[in-house]
């Protein structure tokens, strides 16, 4: 249970510096905080205490095994998560060439 | 059913094949992502009659029975949002043949665009929750990419909020789809839908809601969560704002949304109710935002918002012939709004300039784009013959027939407001003195006038759809949400 109110924390903690961060690179920060505290939570979905890796083989019969599914899932979105994290940085690194700051709060062009 | 996993594969491989060859050969990106619409929009009309002869088509991805395998399942929904997303994006990919000369590297347009409609397309077909959530990010990242397309300061800044604001979605749906996980075992849409049915109603299904209504909501920029919608719909180029506003947020948010909370964990009467007020907001606050503003794409993007309030508001009603005028809605919606955007982008091409204060007369000079835009114009505020009046009259009939006599003034109203808008759109960009600086301008490039007219044409006869012979069209895809639970029953009976 504990493990899940750790997890929980660490996606408050990349909730609060998406929201109140002023440097971009910080919000990405926050961003790749997130997902990773989403797929920890994904994997300790699946975890089971003294389980084993769920390999089938014919001459022993596997008892107490890991949800080998979450993992996969995650590894999918681990991948997602980095081409989310590189499409923000190439934005982040734009910015700076056309606004020279990472300030969000000096980033207001768009108005209403 | 076979058809099914070309709507994937023939946009990533254009996509692939464009990124591999654009830059060496002239015109290849573009010959390629036009074919590749068209052929998509052949498949999804093919589709509709598949449909109407076997209700339900699925197709197993490497021969694994779901639901231990994946599989691609298309009913009336789906195949109604297949038809209108393909086909904005064919008009699309043909006006930005010519539109998309004034950027450079067409190739990577063309490249992304079409990895976009993988992605759309991929939504609507996947019938397993985490599969969505794939398909879902394939679309999103490539449209932050479109979004920053022509990479002005105010693209970079738009494409930024976007990102933040969708991948904060993605993950609120990602932990709904793993909480869904975690309490019935499965991912496939019709076996959790049978598992939820076997277990009592606890509280986790209510928490994942509201995490799926406000990850849905972002995509599909319902009030509270609009604040990116008008930046990243005005700043992207013309073709690739008409895919995001006319399709994108239907299929990413209101389709998901739809097939999530109707098929899989059961509409409530409270989120019913969720939906309509948050339906209502929208519809109210996007045309009061959309009235004042003077930038015309900015204008479009607050419309939609209004627009999206009134398709939200039918599902929220939730009797069959609101459902019907919702999905009526939201598919002529995908019409005269791509071609509403298209329009924008025609005038931009022609004049440079975006803002009302700064147009005037253009009629005379823009016959054609002159022309398209009233039909769109009219047609979304709602006069009669055309598309948006006739979705628009069963969705307030239908809020009548339930007793919500406050809503349906309310959606009167608003559309009154529209009509508003609209015709200070109209009045202030093509009519009154032309401009001594625009005497020279040039009507837009033949690609772009035949995508505008053949939209236009689409938004006149799009009332026709009602007709007994067209119907099935529409009543297959209401039918689907207002048998509800019936989908895992419809999905099973298919895949065997």
């Amino acid at each position: 249970m504990s493990l899940y109110f750790l997890c929980f924390i660490l996606f408050c903690v990349g909730l609060y510096a998406v929201l109140r961060k002023r440097n971009i690179i910080k919000i990405i920060i926050g961003i790749g905080i997130i997902e990773y505290a989403v797929n920890l939570f994904i994997i300790l979905l699946g975890y089971r205490l003294q389980g084993r890796a769920p390999i089938l083989s014919g001459d022993q019969e596997v008892l107490n095994m890991v949800d080998p599914l979450p993992q996969a899932m995650v590894l999918t979105t681990i991948v997602v998560g980095l081409a989310v994290v590189v499409i923000l940085t190439g934005l982040a690194i734009r910015i700076y060439e056309k606004y020279g700051t990472f300030d969000i709060t000096k980033i207001r062009r768009l108005r209403g | 059913m076979t058809i099914l996993p070309f709507f994937i594969i023939i946009p990533l491989a254009g996509a692939f094949l464009s990124a591999l060859l654009g830059r060496r050969v002239k015109l290849f990106s573009d010959a390629t992502a036009v074919l590749s619409c068209g052929a998509l929009t052949l498949f999804s009309l093919n589709v509709v009659k598949l449909i109407g002869a076997h209700k339900f088509l699925a197709y197993n991805m490497g021969g694994w029975m779901p639901p231990l395998g994946l599989s691609l399942a298309l009913d009336g929904l789906s195949s109604l949002i297949l038809v209108a997303v393909n086909l904005v994006s064919l008009m699309a990919a043909v006006y930005a043949v010519s539109y998309m000369r004034i950027y450079t590297e067409k190739w990577k347009f063309f490249s992304l665009f079409l990895l976009m409609l993988a992605g759309m397309n991929g939504v609507v077909l996947s019938s397993d929750m985490f599969n969505l959530y794939v398909f879902l990010e394939v679309a999103s990242i490539s449209g932050y990419a479109l979004v920053a397309f022509g990479t002005e300061p105010e693209d970079l800044e738009a494409a930024f909020k976007y990102a933040v604001m969708g991948s904060l979605a993605s993950v609120f749906i990602l932990l709904g789809i793993a909480l869904l996980y975690g309490y019935t075992s499965t991912l496939n849409m019709a076996d959790i839908s049978v598992v939820l049915s076997s277990k009592p109603r606890g509280t986790l299904v209510g928490f994942v809601s509201v995490l799926f209504l406000a990850g849905f909501g972002l995509k599909a920029a319902l009030v509270p969560f609009h604040a990116w919608l008008p930046d990243a719909h005005s700043s992207a180029p013309s073709p690739v704002s008409a895919v995001l506003s006319g399709v994108f947020i239907k299929t990413l948010g209101i389709y998901a949304m739809m097939r999530v909370f109707f098929n899989v964990l059961g509409i409530s009467d409270k989120v019913l109710l969720i939906l309509m007020v948050l339906g209502v907001l929208s519809m109210v606050a996007g045309a009061l935002l959309a009235i004042i503003k003077n930038d015309i794409k900015r204008m479009f993007a607050y419309s939609s918002i209004s627009q999206v309030g009134y398709i939200i508001f039918a599902l929220g009603i939730g009797t069959p012939l609101a459902l019907l005028g919702g999905l009526f809605h939201l598919f002529n919606h995908a019409m005269f709004k791509s071609l509403l955007f298209l329009d924008a982008g025609a005038i931009e091409y022609s004049t440079g300039k975006r803002s009302l204060e700064k147009l005037g007369g253009l009629s005379s000079k823009l016959k054609v784009t002159g022309f398209t835009s009233l039909i769109g114009s009219m047609s979304i505020s709602g006069i009669p013959p055309l598309a948006g009046f006739w979705s628009k009259l069963i969705i307030i009939i239908a809020a009548l027939q339930s007793g919500y006599f406050g809503f349906a003034s309310i959606a009167v109203i608003v559309s009154i407001i529209t009509l508003a808008y609209y015709t200070k759109f109209q009045t202030f960009a093509f009519y009154g003195k032309l401009d001594e600086a625009y005497s020279y301008i040039k009507e837009a490039a033949l690609s772009m006038k035949v995508s505008m007219l053949a939209l236009s044409l689409i938004c006149i006869a799009g009332g026709l759809l009602l007709l007994p012979s067209m119907r099935p069209f529409l009543q297959s895809a209401a039918d689907v949400l207002s048998n509800g639970s019936g989908y895992a029953g419809a999905f099973l009976g298919a895949v065997k």
